[in-house]
């Protein structure tokens, strides 16, 4: 997969690079400028636009990803860099037939308004459940503190998170 | 937004990254975190011909303790792996106590404490605490290493001595004399914005007496400042209300701050004075419950 820039330097040889990675379980081959962002690679080259560029500043955590498992702000990590590493977007986390526990959650709990800051939090949430399947409201709140919402206060959100770390929590003990 | 047009590389070697250092033509950036160096491309207030990724180069990633106590960073420890620091926690409680307010945890999983030192921003975090621990950044080039004090290392906003052709590779935190106290307290108006204002206070006690003082502040100057008169004045004696108290008003009055639209001039330099005390009377109080 390549990716077209409009020209606007139109002089010099467009350095490339080959890389390979794991998006969501599967595995890619990608031909990228070096200047390319992580999100870009995400939304344009691979047309998983569930990944939102929000500030595109490094602030407002929108745009998070797990790299490795780890949450990072994909407007801030060139797309060369996950050459031979594992990346996960908000689209990994349903399966065909059921929604992810956080997916439910943020349903149930109207963990959403305009839902535009949403799949960023839920993958950082992914990552601190991952991390403690048991956190509490204070664990949540400072897990998600990188990421902005302009909409329901917060509120909402920690108690999706609450209720998707009870039912997996649930699912595994069962 | 992104970068202007650059060349990649990404070494898995230090003499292979310091060699591409050497031959990259004149404006090569090393690439660690990227979370200063990525938004300064993406604003175009830095367009290198090259970057150099050294974070395939295996085994900068440590932060670990010396048998004497010397604590040595890594170019490639990430400000969460210093958060979650059992180390830190038990021996460097002006790190530990920081850790956890660089930035946003996000950022904390990219960003690293020697990039955030070679940055020089003058509202970064980490040059105040690393100052006010006396501590050192070793610098590789084709020539070797050289070991230099952070009171030497940063020359102003964004300027550091590092020359063209070399790799921060360490920064050193020098064993304590004594016992370690002190701490640091950041004034931001959300998680994630830069300080308003910023402390560090790093002290070595004796006994009762102070035997080594350090203290720095955060984002009320052009750069980094180190209270030097306001921590000599702690040295020599015990932790009093009276003597922190004077340590205060020396740290305020080394503040060089700026109204904006984060505070006034006079505010910022109250939270420096408010800030010295708060770090000190936690430290004098746990004292007093100990004894």
């Amino acid at each position: 997969m390549t990716i077209v820039y409009e020209d606007e330097d139109a002089q010099g040889e467009v350095p490339v690079r080959r890389i390979r990675f794991t998006i969501n379980g599967q595995k890619k081959i990608a031909e990228v400028e070096p200047r390319l962002l992580l999100a870009h690679l995400i939304r344009r080259g691979l047309g998983l636009t569930g990944t939102h560029t929000g500030c595109d500043t490094t602030n407002c955590g929108a745009c998070t990803v797990l790299v490795d498992g780890r949450p990072v702000k994909s407007c801030t990590m060139l797309a060369v860099q996950i050459d031979g590493h594992e990346v996960s977007t908000v689209e990994g986390l349903a399966t065909a037939s059921e929604l992810h526990p956080l997916q439910e959650g943020f349903k149930e709990e109207h963990g959403l308004q305009c839902g535009f800051c949403t799949p960023g939090m839920m993958m950082a949430a992914k990552a601190l459940l991952d991390a403690n399947p048991d956190p509490t409201e204070e664990d949540i709140r400072w897990a998600l503190s990188g990421n902005l919402c302009r909409c329901t206060g917060y509120q909402n959100i920690v108690k999706s998170v609450l209720w998707a770390a009870a039912k997996l929590r649930s699912e595994s003990a069962g | 937004m992104y970068p202007s047009r650059f060349r990649y590389e990404a070494p898995r070697s230090l003499d292979e990254a310091i060699g591409l250092l050497q031959t990259g033509g004149d404006y090569v950036k090393v690439l660690a975190g990227g979370q200063s160096l990525v938004p300064l491309m993406k604003l175009r207030f830095a367009s290198p011909e090259l970057v150099v990724d050294i974070n395939n180069v295996p085994g900068l990633g440590y932060h670990r303790a010396d048998p004497d106590g010397t604590l040595r960073i890594g170019a490639l420890c990430r400000h969460a792996d210093l958060e979650r620091s059992d180390l830190l926690k038990a021996t460097q409680p002006t790190m530990a106590s920081a850790a956890p307010l660089i930035a946003d945890p996000i950022v904390r999983n990219r960003g690293t404490l020697v990039g955030s030192l070679c940055h020089a921003d003058p509202q970064g975090d980490w040059a105040s605490v690393v100052l006010a621990l006396g501590g050192s950044v070793v610098a590789q080039g084709p020539r070797g290493k050289r070991v230099i004090p952070l009171a030497d290392f940063v020359t102003g906003p964004f300027q550091n001595v590092l020359d063209p052709d070399e790799i921060a590779v360490e920064a050193v935190i020098p064993v304590a004399k004594g016992a370690r106290s002190g701490g640091y307290l950041k004034l931001e108006r959300r998680v994630g914005d830069f300080a308003t204002v910023g402390v560090a206070v790093a002290v070595e006690t004796t006994g009762q007496n102070v035997t080594r003082a350090g203290i720095a502040l955060t984002g009320v100057g052009g750069s980094t400042i180190g209270a030097t008169e306001a921590a000599a004045a702690l040295v020599g004696g015990p932790l009093t209300a009276d003597r922190i108290a004077q340590a205060a008003d020396l740290a305020a009055q080394a503040a060089r701050p700026r109204t904006d639209h984060r505070g006034s001039a006079e505010y910022k330099r109250h939270m420096v004075r408010t800030f010295v005390v708060r770090i000190l009377s936690r430290g004098a109080a746990a004292e007093e419950r100990a004894a």
